[in-house]
Formats: C-alpha cells, sequence, structure tokens
C-alpha cells in the first residue's frame, strides 16, 4: 500500500511541478493562467493525501473555481493581449531570481534535513465541524475582524468601479 | 467487491478495479439518462407547443437520440484558422469531466453511493464550479469577439448563481448536521422531508440550479439569439456535441441533487427508512424523483421566455442572496425553539417542525412579496414622473 501511496504522491507532486513551471514558460498571459489551474489542481490532489479531504475541496472550489476564474477573466479584460503573444512574460530580472531562488533554496534545506517527528494521532474525521467551532468558539474575534476587512475590501472595489 | 478480487491480487490492484467498475458503471448510468433526457426534452416541447415531436426513427421516435448522435460525430470538424489549437480543443474536454464526477457522491440506496465522502455537498460544489474553466478556455480559443463575450456572459451568470444555490442549502446542512449526502437523506426520515421544512430554500435553489445549468428562462449563454450562441459558436461536430452532453448531464444531476436534497432522495414516502424495500427499490424511486424535476425544467422551457441580462444579474444579487440569507436566520434561531419544545411536549421533532417551519417560510414569503411589490410601484411612480408632458 505504501508503494501505491508513493507512486501517486509522485504523480501529483509532478503534475504540480509542472504546472508551476509552465506559469513562468508560457507564451502568453492566459496560457499561464491555464498552466497555474494545474498547479492548483496538484495542490489538492496533494492535500487529499493528506488526509484533509476538506481542504482540498475548499482549494478547487477557492482557487481553481473562482481566484482561477478571476484571474482568465482578467486577462480577458485587458486590451491588445488577445492574439499578441511577442511581448514577453518576464521582465529578465535575472540577479533579483538568482537571490530569492538561493534563499529559498537554503530554507527549503534547512526543512528538510531537519527530524520533524511524525505525529502519531489519526487525522480527525470531521474536521469541517471542528473547524465551524473554531471559528465561532475561540477564534470569533479573528473571524469576524476578516469579515470586515473583506467587506471594506468589496465595498472599497465597488466604489473603484464606480468612478 | 475489493474484498472478494484481494483473495486473487494483490490488495491495491483489487481497490484500483474496484474504483474503476463504480466509476464506469456511474458514467454509463449518467450517459444513458443524457440519451433519455434529449428524446423526452423533444417529444415534451413538441406536445407543449401543440406538435408531435420527434416520431420518425424507430416506434415514437425512441431512436431519435442515436441519430441525433451518428449525425454529431458525422459532421465535419473546424478548427478556425485563426485559433490557437491546444486551447481551443481543450475547452470542451474540460466541460465533460465536472459534470460526470459529481455522480460519485449521489446516493442511490442506503449506503450505496459512488462514495460517501463526509464533505459530500461540498465536493460538489467545488467539482462543479470548475465547468465555468472549460466555457471561458472555449470562448477564448474560438479567437472571436462574439465567442469571448458570450463565454464572459456566460462565466458571469453562473459564478453568480452559484452563490444563491451554495447559500441555499445551508439551512439544510444546519437542520442535518453533515454535509454528507446520505446522513442528509437519513435525517430527512426522521425530521421529514426538506421541502416541508424549506420550501423557501427549495424554490431559491432550483431558480439558482436552472441559471447554473444554463436552462430557460436563463439560457442566455447558449441560445442563438444572445450574441449567436456565444461560446461554442465556433464549435462543430464532436467538440459542440461534448458542451451538449455537459448541459444534459447537469440538467440530470441538478434534478437528482434537488430530489436527494428536498424529496428525500431514495426514500418511498411514509415507508420507514430501515425497510428493506428501499434496497431494492431506492434507486428506482430516486430517477423517479428525478425525472420529475427534469420533466418540471422541460415545462419551464416550453412556457418561460429569456431574462434580460441585466435583470439577470440584479435578480441573483438583490433578491436571490437577501433571501438566502434571511432563510438561513429564520431556521437559526427556529430549529432549537422546536428542538426545545419537543423534548418539553414529549412529540416527535417532524410533528412540530413541520408546521413551524412552513408558518416561518410563509410568513417571509409574504413580506418578500409585499415589500417587492411596493418597491415595484414606487420605481414606477418615479419613472412616471419624471416624464415631461408634451407641450
Amino acid at each position: 500500500m505504501n508503494v501505491f501511496l508513493t507512486s501517486i504522491f509522485v504523480i501529483v507532486s509532478v503534475i504540480t511541478l509542472v504546472g508551476a513551471l509552465g506559469v513562468v514558460m508560457a507564451r502568453t498571459v492566459f496560457a499561464s493562467g491555464l498552466w497555474l489551474i494545474l498547479s492548483f489542481a496538484g495542490v489538492a490532489g496533494l492535500y487529499v493525501l493528506l488526509e484533509a479531504p476538506f481542504l482540498a475541496a475548499a482549494q478547487i472550489l477557492i482557487y481553481v473555481g473562482a481566484v482561477a476564474v478571476l484571474i482568465l477573466f482578467a486577462v480577458m479584460l485587458t486590451r491588445r493581449v488577445m492574439g499578441d503573444p511577442g511581448v514577453s512574460q518576464n521582465n529578465s530580472q535575472w540577479g533579483a531570481a538568482a537571490v530569492v531562488a538561493a534563499l529559498m533554496f537554503i530554507v527549503l534545506s534547512l526543512t528538510s534535513v531537519q527530524n520533524w517527528r511524525p505525529s502519531t494521532e489519526s487525522p480527525p474525521l470531521l474536521a469541517v465541524n471542528a473547524l465551524g467551532e473554531a471559528f465561532l468558539g475561540p477564534y470569533l474575534l479573528p473571524f469576524e475582524i476578516v469579515s470586515v476587512v473583506l467587506l471594506v475590501a468589496l465595498v472599497g472595489a465597488i466604489i473603484l468601479a464606480r468612478e | 467487491m475489493a474484498d472478494f478480487l484481494s483473495q486473487f491480487m494483490p490488495a491495491w490492484l483489487a481497490l484500483i478495479i474496484q474504483h474503476v467498475v463504480v466509476g464506469a458503471v456511474l458514467v454509463v448510468f449518467a450517459l444513458t439518462n443524457m440519451l433519455g433526457i434529449t428524446w423526452i426534452e423533444r417529444k415534451v416541447i413538441g406536445r407543449l407547443q401543440d406538435r408531435i415531436g420527434a416520431n420518425r426513427a424507430g416506434p415514437f421516435g425512441l431512436l431519435q437520440p442515436l441519430a441525433d448522435m451518428v449525425k454529431i460525430l458525422t459532421k465535419e470538424d473546424i478548427t478556425p484558422t485563426a485559433a490557437s489549437r491546444v486551447i481551443y480543443n481543450l475547452g470542451p474536454l474540460l466541460v465533460v469531466p465536472p459534470a460526470l464526477l459529481v455522480f460519485a457522491v449521489l446516493p442511490f440506496g442506503a449506503g450505496v453511493s459512488g462514495s460517501d465522502l463526509n464533505i459530500g455537498l461540498l465536493y460538489i460544489f467545488a467539482v462543479a464550479s470548475t465547468s465555468t474553466l472549460g466555457i471561458l478556455i472555449a470562448g477564448w480559443g474560438s479567437n472571436n469577439k462574439y465567442s469571448l463575450l458570450g463565454a464572459m456572459r456566460a462565466v458571469a451568470q453562473m459564478v453568480s448563481y452559484e452563490v444563491p444555490q451554495a447559500l441555499s442549502i445551508i439551512g439544510i446542512v444546519m437542520l442535518s448536521g453533515s454535509l454528507s449526502l446520505q446522513q442528509i437523506v437519513q435525517r430527512q426520515s426522521e425530521i421529514g422531508w426538506f421541502v416541508l421544512l424549506q420550501p423557501l430554500a427549495f424554490v431559491i435553489f432550483l431558480i439558482a440550479a436552472m441559471a447554473e445549468v444554463n436552462r430557460t428562462p436563463f439560457d442566455l449563454p447558449e441560445a442563438e439569439s444572445e450574441i449567436i450562441a456565444g461560446h461554442h459558436t465556433e464549435y462543430s461536430g464532436l467538440k459542440f456535441g461534448m458542451f451538449y452532453l455537459a448541459e444534459y448531464i447537469n440538467v440530470f444531476f441538478i434534478s437528482a441533487l434537488a430530489a436527494t436534497l428536498f424529496l428525500g432522495g431514495y426514500q418511498i414516502p411514509f415507508v420507514p427508512a430501515n425497510n428493506p424495500v428501499h434496497t431494492i427499490l431506492g434507486p428506482f424511486v430516486l430517477i423517479g424523483k428525478t425525472f420529475a424535476f427534469v420533466f418540471l425544467t422541460i415545462w419551464l422551457r416550453g412556457t418561460l421566455p429569456r431574462v434580460r441580462v441585466d435583470h439577470l444579474m440584479g435578480f441573483a444579487w438583490k433578491a436571490l442572496v437577501p433571501l438566502c440569507l434571511l432563510n438561513i436566520f429564520m431556521t437559526a434561531v427556529l430549529m432549537p425553539l422546536v428542538g426545545l419544545w419537543s423534548a418539553n411536549l414529549g412529540i416527535s421533532e417532524a410533528y412540530i417542525a413541520i408546521p413551524v417551519m412552513l408558518l416561518a417560510n410563509a410568513v417571509l414569503a409574504g413580506l418578500v412579496l409585499w415589500w417587492a411589490g411596493r418597491s415595484t410601484r414606487r420605481r414606477e411612480t418615479r419613472l412616471a414622473e419624471q416624464v415631461v408632458p408634451a407641450q
């Protein structure tokens, strides 16, 4: 069974990474958006493997169903993008990219050499109920603040769109 | 089945075979019903318009779906020269899988479903939300202004109506305390069918579902007279067939979902849930209820005119969403009270919950209709005052 799970993990990871590579290598912004969707879907697969189906469904619902659609929508509304693949998608900041990549490499290698203790507890079966109770119990105030912030952003977007 | 097979082969192979078989059964089930629905639609629309409908291929035109299929398969496959080939072909490929994937969690009987996820409803909404991608990609890939505009309209409509559709079933989730479709059906045997407890939510769900699957009166995304059929203008042959297929599978699924959430799913009325008759008749009962809803969608298609695009968006956001929120609030206030009363009086929860919720829903519906009528009259008088009479 372990070989089975590992092979699925490898497939899902490859999908995620290929999607991520596609985002930066694609010729048009629209194609980048499509690759991003593939990457999002791969991450949802990783959540399923981690026995977090609620997170996986939320990932699909929010990132694939909403964020990606929003990105593609925004691309469509941008002028002169349609049928104009001549513009390069990156700004050739190789130096900055190298620094970020090096820092990322250090962080990732530090986390992977760390000797993490895997938890022996089985994941909660009904994560949704626990999540809901946490939102309306101990984390009520942060939850409400985030809601208000989102509401302000919504109102702001409408005001900006009207001007 | 996996247990039986694992006597002959490794467990993982047995598991894979089991999933493939269950998946294949569900896909064939959906596709067969889609063929049936196209025939029923032609016949019912024919009758509603005082015609006979398809009657040439086979008895009662029963072979008409097959003839349609052959016609679609033999049509010339056209790709616009200016279209991006990969993206153009990706569109129709991405519309069908979400339509089929949602069948995995549909309960056909107690314990009989492809996979009883405990996040079932969330899974359905997550998978269904990806169907907008196919339309968006199709509209972009066609490299045609009308297709692009049509796709954007279609996606705006589907994203907008997803909100009332999801909000309308929150009342059900509150009543059943679970997102699992199996448990939602189980709960309906205890407390009564949710159409009696949540009639307003039922109506909102039906309206939003019609808009989600682009049926009349919300068929703007694909109507010929609305920016020349929008996102599938450039598609022919089997690629157009994919959009057609996805639409009818969606109609079937949304009907099955309505039957499951509001009409007790596979349960026969007045028969206790643990009665073994459900094991045998359950799937047929569910299909019967589903086709009642399919008939309703066809009936609406034959009756109602199409709504205008600005009315469409305004209706979702200004009417349906506030009403959903009121319904959630009402359910949250009333259901604990019902639990309290039934405990105090010693009567079964269903006998108190149904009259209380029906009354509350009727009051809410009356208030909303009164308010809507008043505000419409006010707007009309205001508009009438603005008109300056000719001197």
